[in-house]
């Protein structure tokens, strides 16, 4: 094998002695060219055993004089000896090397490192059953990657072999350190990946937004986790979302913490042959979310802005996120979604003039791309759905673009008109003077209304410019252009005087608000859309 | 009892929230108390119209929150969306002290189980709001019921009927009003 040098036949003669698989084997020589690890199993297997047997017919003659030799010439033998794995002390060198060649031809034994995912399943076969789930699952996608998750316990074998790999050649110094090692994921995918490729007829992007994990578990071997606890306890806490204590995380931080010497009493180096095989769990399909935005009016006064449920029973007909949302969820064939809106307003406010924008993250679709035309059609469908809402501006965006929405939430300011009425008779001269207050000062403590839900809090805030109409006696329009943030309710009605000052102190009368409209918020994201 | 403004349209009070009474406090003859409970559970202790404090020719002299040598409901803090550190109040746990010139003094009661999240400061400074506005701005305090506790917190208290029931007893057995 070319790749392969000198300093290596120890190496690969100790692992395949041990039961390692031949991709195992590249993997611990730091064999970095991924098409050698897409070379057939058998191929591979005769090409390391033939490289291991290299120089040792000398070998097996020296061993045999080694009994009737005097002690003086021992010294040189024991040189020689070097090349002899050290967990082989009944046998000659050469015959456990046959024995090795003798069982991977009619059988592969299971690896005892990768526990054979290198061995049985990265091949045609395989990437032909990956590719009928991912079919059935029936997703739209220009490309894919593929993810791939193990037992835990394959990094206590992997560190087992580390150390057995550093131990027989530690003499010589052996130049590469851990990071050099392939990962047993690594080597998977560089096998896999133009397998499902061609199978699926698109190409693999690490970047894809369409993710094929394939699980594996071992059952035989859970255990071997296990006495990482007594040496370790603090690594394994119990976490409420996770059925067993030895997660992958946990277990590598432990074998980081863990002493050599402790090790190697607790667990066998190499590790220990086992009868099975590792099974699939399960192939999933994942394709990451789909976002879209849009300003949204609202023109009832009897719409919650979200779905109003309590106790399981729905308090309010429909929501403006679910007549959004209904049609989104339905044409991208997502699994859930997550709504968000710069601010919101109560059940009965309506949203008039632009709207206000939201964004909806649609989750796990399997249909991500859309044209203009086609989202142009959406918007169509949703407005003609429900003369409750109307939407516009709708958009596809990017993550990042999420951001915007809460910038509106505290930087910038809302127009309102609210229909105020009075206990004591005005006339229109009595409120000419609220046309000329400017950046009004206002402290409001958290609204009784929602203090139930909100931490206990002084809240000042502006009421930049407002404009009174009177409409008679007792009633006028008010239209305010406050701060983000403001509760014009309370501004109005003082909320038991816990917002100072309000609206009653300004008229020096009761003052209360029968009905409030965002007329604008000011934020101009997302971007206009031209009809 | 008023329980709409002029306008012919619920006030801000009978829209949101139930009153609930409780009368002759520690059996003190018409030392009644309002409570005004928010449908989001919060609960605003008030007096009730009927309170020798609000009946006319009163007045205030000074409003008190220390009710005791180690304690005083000014020093009440609450922090967070859960608002640890509230003082627990039980029914009977005296919210404030009230004295009048005529020398009277008045105990006002929390009459609710549950967590104090904040007393009205202003009739420190202004006690007169306490007899103009009793039901708003005069407010004494505004606890917090336990989340499991938000039902029955009531369930020794009466209701807006049994309250009027209670007032046209008093005024047909009694010939002088509670003064």
């Amino acid at each position: 094998m070319h790749l392969l040098k000198e300093k290596d036949r120890p190496v690969v003669r100790v692992l395949l002695n041990a039961g390692c698989c031949p991709r195992c084997v590249l993997r611990f020589c730091c064999v970095g060219l991924q098409s050698t690890y897409r070379q057939s199993y058998k191929d591979l297997m005769k090409e390391l055993t033939d490289f291991a047997r290299v120089g040792e017919c000398k070998k097996s003659n020296a061993e045999t004089e080694e009994e009737n030799d005097p002690p003086c010439k021992k010294i040189k033998l024991e040189e020689t000896e070097d090349f002899i794995p050290e967990s082989d002390k009944n046998g000659t060198v050469t015959n456990s090397t046959q024995e090795c060649l003798t069982l991977q031809k009619d059988e592969p034994k299971t690896c005892v490192v990768c526990l054979g995912v290198l061995q049985h399943f990265c091949d045609k076969d395989f990437a032909k059953q990956m590719s009928r789930v991912v079919e059935s699952a029936n997703y739209q996608f220009s490309s894919l990657v593929v993810s791939v998750s193990l037992p835990a316990q394959l990094s206590v074998r992997e560190h087992a072999t580390w150390l057995l790999v550093k131990q027989e050649v530690g003499q010589q110094g052996f130049s590469s350190g851990k990071d050099d090692v392939i990962q047993v994921k690594e080597a998977y995918k560089w096998i896999i990946h133009p397998l499902i490729s061609e199978e699926l007829g698109v190409p693999v992007d690490g970047k894809s937004p369409f993710e094929v994990s394939v699980a594996f578990t071992h059952s035989e071997t859970d255990g071997d986790c296990h006495f990482l606890a007594s040496v370790c306890s603090n690594c394994f806490k119990p976490a409420k979302n996770k059925q067993s204590v030895f997660t992958r995380m946990a277990v590598i931080k432990a074998l980081e913490k863990i002493k050599e010497e402790d090790f190697r009493k607790q667990f066998s180096c190499p590790p220990n042959s086992p009868e099975t095989k590792c099974e699939v769990q399960d192939i999933q399909c994942l394709h990451s979310p789909l976002y879209v935005a849009g300003r949204y009016n609202k023109y009832s006064r009897t719409l919650p802005q979200t779905p109003w449920v309590i106790d399981g029973e729905r308090k309010m007909e429909s929501s403006v996120e679910e007549l959004i949302s209904e049609h989104l969820l339905a044409v991208s064939r997502a699994g859930g979604l997550n709504f968000s809106s710069s601010g919101r307003e109560d059940v009965d406010v309506r949203t008039l003039g632009n709207g206000r924008p939201f964004a909806i993250e649609l989750l796990n679709p399997h249909r991500a791309t859309f044209t203009k035309e086609e989202i142009k059609n959406l918007q169509q469908t949703i407005n003609k759905s429900s003369d409750k809402i109307k939407v516009r501006d709708l958009q596809i965006v990017t993550r990042e673009a999420m951001v915007h929405m809460k910038e509106g939430e505290e930087g910038k300011t809302k127009c309102y008109n609210a229909l105020i009425w009075t206990e004591k008779a005005i006339q229109t001269s009595d409120i000419e003077f609220i046309n000329n207050i400017k950046e009004f000062k206002i402290d409001q403590k958290t609204p009784l209304r929602v203090l139930h839900r909100r931490p206990l809090a002084v809240r000042p805030r502006v009421i930049h410019t407002m404009r009174a109409e009177f409409l008679d006696e007792h009633h006028f329009r008010l239209y305010l252009k406050t701060q983000a943030g403001t509760y014009i309710k309370e501004f109005v009605h003082g909320d038991f005087g816990r917002t100072k000052p309000n609206l009653c102190n300004l008229m020096s009368t009761v003052t209360d608000i029968l009905e409030l409209d965002v007329e604008s918020v000011d934020v101009d994201w997302p971007p206009a859309i031209e009809d | 009892m008023a329980t709409e403004d002029q306008q012919g349209a619920p006030s801000v009070v009978d829209r949101y929230y139930t009153r609930w009474y409780k009368t002759d406090l520690k059996s003190k003859p018409c030392e009644d108390h309002c409570v005004l409970q928010h449908s989001n559970r919060i609960c605003i202790i008030t007096l009730a119209e009927s309170h020798p404090i609000l009946q006319n020719g009163r007045q205030i002299k000074s409003i008190n929150y220390q009710i005791s040598a180690n304690c005083s409901r000014l020093q009440n803090k609450v922090s967070g969306k859960s608002k640890r550190g509230g003082q627990f109040l039980t029914e009977l746990a005296p919210l404030c002290r009230i004295t009048c010139m005529d020398g009277e003094e008045y105990t006002v009661f929390s009459c609710i189980r549950g967590r104090l999240l904040e007393v009205n400061e202003d009739i420190l400074t202004n006690p007169s709001l306490l007899q103009e506005k009793p039901s708003t701005e005069g407010y004494i305090a505004v606890v917090l019921p336990k989340f499991e506790e938000s039902k029955s917190v009531t369930q020794g208290l009466l209701t807006q009927t049994e309250y009027e029931d209670i007032l046209s007893k008093r005024r047909s057995t009694t010939p002088e009003p509670c003064s």
